[in-house]
């Protein structure tokens, strides 16, 4: 009786081996090209300020403190859903700069008066040059950069409340603890 | 208002599902008759509720509603009418709302078909089904909720995709629904058999015309994907091995080993293990196929908004459900009794051997599908399996099942002697033998694949018609055999033999069209001639065109062969107007011996395009084979047989056997 | 017993085809995958030479030329670090431009890759700028 019940769990078997792959594959992103950028230094940039256009914004900003860029556009409908996270980041007190990424000045303006301003400052990318020595390959997308400068992390798409507390927040809290 | 309500009814419709599941079961199990009597009522409870969400959002669409996030994503003021109704089912969140509504659509009809089914069954039956509708309602209100709000309302909605802004592609997802949801019915049969620890011919029998049903809109489906792929995407390629096409074509496949073990099972009592497994199978697949399209896990052309979060709740829905049914197979299946006896040579043996074929199949489509999965997950390397693969699997094992498809319905059940078996295939042998030699003769196509492809295709359809006329001495002639149409199993022997004939002519049509193609991909300034195949190609140039959403380029190709115009083609390059993508629309000379196509690329500047030519043999029969195909089933499925049966049962029933007391086979 | 030896034997032939059908299927599987490898990695010589693999990245704006007489292009594809030439003798589809996600099929020739096809990227939610721009008319206009 015993081979013909290790039988009849055969397919029990082969499903469960199934599942853990299928498991560690949600944890993978086939679509993610490895961001060479990781690990480097933020690419060099000037920029207008979004609402203070005798202000410039540079990549030098970032020296000195733990900080995301978050790329951005009042086009993207992801952006509107990721928006409210990005303004409780920001009373949680984490440093958030934005990247209006091929925008109409005063379209930004207007969606940051409606829908609050979580950004210390936003560089304003008219054309969409600067993105593309990021690397955005669409909004959103958000950076993190400790405090020389250097890229530590890259979320691609709108953020969520799971990865905000899964990998921003701890890395965010790491990279402050390295400091002391 | 009105999508508050539609979430409303959301929440309602699970609500009857939770309880649906539970009450219906377990008074089946203690009897409790006043619990089994809610069955029918909740599926109806259910469906009734289902619509009215169903129907919010459809309003939604028709009044450009763009305060639903949906609507807002997929809607537009400018999209013609059918396409604003199509569009409600056109990405994620509508989808699964069309999914539930017709698990809801099948659970009703279960309720209503199956009067004479007992009591107990039924009750089990949509109980199970009403565990599957918790899985797909519950994901819908946690993580994809079609009513969600957006502040403040755009003006205008973001338009649906415009690859899915075509009439097939608006039918497409529902009869593939269909299918996949369909394949549940089979699926809860199987659970409640197994819950019921009866299994016999009668449940056979029960299921056997719902799997049918939802085989034939499976097929449908799929030739509909297929069609549409071939004349939307400008590729003028019909099937691409990718995981959405595949993820459709597993469960097909699976349900097909299905619908002729349940034939068995049915007959002769025999594989009912087997024929349950299969059953499990076809539907975990159909899940199998949901997660891969929306969890991410795999990168596919046309794949869903992905999304971790939700891979992860089917994955969990999945390991439930699978693992669950897998579990009580492993628990229940060793006490099913075994069927009766066969030989090496009968017609079991050879069904048998075409399942095995067929699940063979479908792992090597599963293991192909998840190779790239499988070497991301081990460290080996980001990798994409070529379609040359899967097409050099099917060459190989294709073969073999043809064979065996054709001998099975002129051998006899339980045993029929070898020698006598080869007397009667011989004529139908040696015919085909000699058309695939004679087709593979230089002076015709001098391929040798050709010649395979013709002689399989003949073997089938000269056994088909060695089978006929076995059928027309047995019944004395003509007359006979039209009474075979009300007579019971008439309709499913016919139904077999135009299924077969549509694997016939998708044989020839597969390898016509992949031996003998032609493409040329060229630059053409108005003027310009290519000559294809026998065939002359003029360009005359591209002129601007308004449609309703787009604006186009629309070439004027006429075509000519021995100095006749045989075609007039306008292939176009549309730009939507709000998703300002570009849009192939491919300028196609439809004929049954073959295909003309024409696709624009690109403006090269002063008035020439990049133009794609194809000349495309036979490629028509391969969406005629799914229709033969589909039709054969429909015809099975009506056979008269499962409603006659089932009146004697109630008959016997009546005369106070109890429920899964008859063990005829 | 008769017949059980009958299914016995039944099972093993079966068996033993699945086995060599499996042998088969896996040899076939190795020689029919292609690995995908980033404008880096081919740059540092990471790639094959002698067989097919697919190069991914970003397409570089205004990177792309057309030869006037044939249906041949060139162009760039970067993943911000390094950049590799791709030439493509055929139509691009649709949804190729610069400035967005591609990955094409092929092999090196002589220092470039030559393609055999080319697909672009696309996803429904993580919109790249060229079609979520089009989204801008009307959208999120004050009240």
């Amino acid at each position: 009786m015993m081979p013909s019940f290790v039988r009849y769990l055969t397919p029990l078997v082969l499903f469960l081996a199934l599942a853990a792959l299928l498991y560690k594959g949600l944890a993978l992103n086939p679509r993610e090209v490895p961001s060479p950028l990781i690990g480097k230094p933020a690419p060099e940039f000037t920029l207008p300020e979004l609402k203070d256009t005798s202000r410039q914004l540079s990549h030098t900003d970032f020296q000195g403190k733990v900080s995301l860029l978050n790329v951005w556009a009042t086009w993207c409908v992801s952006c509107r859903a990721e928006h409210p996270l990005l303004m409780q980041l920001a009373r949680q007190g984490v440093t958030i700069y934005g990247l209006d990424y091929k925008d109409s000045r005063e379209d930004a303006q207007r969606w940051l008066q409606r829908f609050g301003d979580p950004y210390v400052a936003n560089a304003f990318d008219a054309d969409g040059r600067v993105g593309i020595d990021w690397g955005v390959y669409g909004t959103p997308e958000t950076f993190v950069i400790d405090q020389q400068g250097i890229i530590r992390h890259k979320h691609i798409g709108p953020l969520t409340e799971e990865a905000i507390q899964r990998e921003i927040l701890p890395l965010i809290q790491q990279l402050k603890g390295d400091k002391g | 208002m009105i999508p508050e309500l539609g979430h409303f009814a959301l929440i309602l419709a699970l609500c009857l599902a939770l309880v649906q599941a539970a009450f219906p079961l377990i008074g089946s199990l203690n009897r409790t008759p006043s619990w089994v009597a809610l069955a029918r009522p909740l599926a109806w409870g259910q469906f009734a509720f289902l619509a009215l969400s169903f129907a919010a959002l459809v309003q939604a669409f028709l009044g450009d509603d763009f305060s639903v996030l949906y609507v807002a994503q997929h809607g537009n003021t400018q999209l013609p009418l059918i396409y604003k109704i199509s569009a409600v089912w056109g990405a994620h969140e509508g989808s699964l709302l069309l999914w539930a509504l017709i698990l809801a659509g099948w659970m009703v009809a279960v309720a209503t078909f199956s009067r004479n089914l007992p009591r107990e069954m039924v009750a089990r039956v949509l109980s199970v089904m009403g565990m599957i509708s918790i899985g797909f309602l519950s994901f819908m209100l946690f993580t994809s909720n079609p009513f969600d709000r957006v502040f403040p309302a755009p003006l205008e909605g973001g338009e649906l995709n415009p690859l899915l802004q075509d009439p097939g592609l608006a039918i497409h997802p529902p009869m593939l629904y269909m299918g996949y949801v369909g394949m549940s019915v089979a699926f809860s049969f199987a659970i409640a058999a197994l819950l019921g620890g009866k299994m016999d011919a009668a449940w056979a029998r029960w299921s056997r015309p719902w799997t049918l049903v939802a085989w034939v809109f499976l097929t449908i489906g799929i030739t509909l994907g297929s069609w549409w792929a071939y004349y939307e995407l400008g590729w003028g390629g019909w099937w691409f091995w990718d995981p959405v096409e595949n993820a459709s074509f597993m469960p097909w496949l699976a349900g097909t080993a299905l619908v002729h073990s349940l034939a068995v099972t049915e007959k002769r009592g025999a594989f009912k293990r087997w024929t349950v497994l299969l059953a499990l199978l076809a539907f975990s697949l159909s899940l199998l196929g949901t997660f891969l399209v929306r969890s991410g896990v795999l990168t596919s052309v046309h794949a869903f908004a992905t999304d971790p979060e939700r891979g992860l709740f089917i994955l969990m829905f999945l390991c439930l459900v699978i693992g669950g049914s897998l579990s009580l197979y492993a628990w229940r299946a060793p006490s099913i009794s075994r069927g009766g006896g066969f030989d090496l040579v009968s017609r079991e043996s050879l069904l048998l051997g075409n399942n095995l074929l067929l699940v063979l199949i479908t792992a090597l489509v599963l293991l192909g599908t998840l190779a790239p999965l499988l070497y991301d997950a081990m460290g080996w390397g980001k990798i994409s399996v070529g379609f040359p693969w899967f097409n050099a699997m099917f060459v190989l094992f294709s073969p073999l099942m043809i064979l065996l498809m054709g001998a099975g319905p002129l051998t006899r059940w339980k045993h029929h002697s070898p020698p006598e078996l080869l007397r009667t295939l011989r004529v139908a042998f040696v015919v085909s033998v000699a058309a695939g030699i004679a087709a593979a003769l230089p002076l015709l196509t001098g391929s040798i694949s050709a010649g395979i492809a013709v002689a399989l295709s003949v073997w089938l359809l000269s056994t088909l018609l060695a089978g006929l006329r076995q059928r027309l001495q047995r019944r004395s002639g003509i007359k006979g055999l039209l009474a075979d149409w009300k007579a019971q199993g008439g309709r499913a022997y016919h139904g077999m033999w135009l299924a077969h004939l549509g694997i016939a002519t998708f044989i020839i049509g597969v390898t016509f069209v992949t031996q003998f193609d032609i493409e040329k991909d060229v630059r053409m300034a108005p003027g310009d001639e290519i000559e294809l195949n026998q065939y002359l190609f003029r360009f005359e140039g591209a002129a601007p065109h308004q449609g309703p959403n787009y604006r186009a380029q629309r070439g004027t190709v006429r075509v000519f062969k021995d100095e006749r115009e045989v075609a007039l083609l306008h292939p176009e390059k549309r730009v939507y107007q709000v998703q300002t993508k570009p849009m192939t629309e491919a300028g196609i000379d439809a004929g049954f011996m073959r295909d003309i196509y024409v696709s624009l690329g690109e403006p090269l500047g002063g008035g020439a395009w990049s133009v794609r030519l194809y000349y495309k043999p036979f490629v028509r029969w391969i969406w005629l084979g799914g229709i033969f195909i589909a039709l054969g089933g429909l015809l099975a499925a009506s056979d008269p047989r499962y409603r006659m049966r089932l009146r004697e049962k109630v008959g016997a029933r009546a005369a106070g056997k109890r429920f899964g007391a008859e063990s005829t086979a | 017993m008769k017949a059980r030896q009958k299914r016995f034997l039944f099972i093993l032939v079966a068996l033993a085809a699945v086995a060599v059908a499996s042998v088969l299927v896996v040899k076939a599987l190795r020689s029919n995958i292609t690995y995908f490898y980033s404008p880096s990695q081919v740059v540092a010589g990471e790639a094959p030479a002698d067989q097919p693999f697919r190069i991914g990245g970003m397409v570089v704006r205004d990177s792309l030329q057309r030869d006037p007489n044939s249906v041949r292009v060139r162009f760039l594809v970067t993943d911000n670090a390094e950049q590799f030439e791709v030439v493509y003798d055929g139509i691009l589809p649709d949804l190729f431009s610069e400035g967005q996600g591609a990955v094409a099929r092929g092999r090196l020739e002589n220092g470039v890759f030559v393609a055999e096809e080319v697909l672009a990227k696309h996803d429904e939610s993580y919109m790249p700028p060229e079609v979520a721009d089009a989204m801008k008319p009307g959208e999120y206009q004050a009240p």
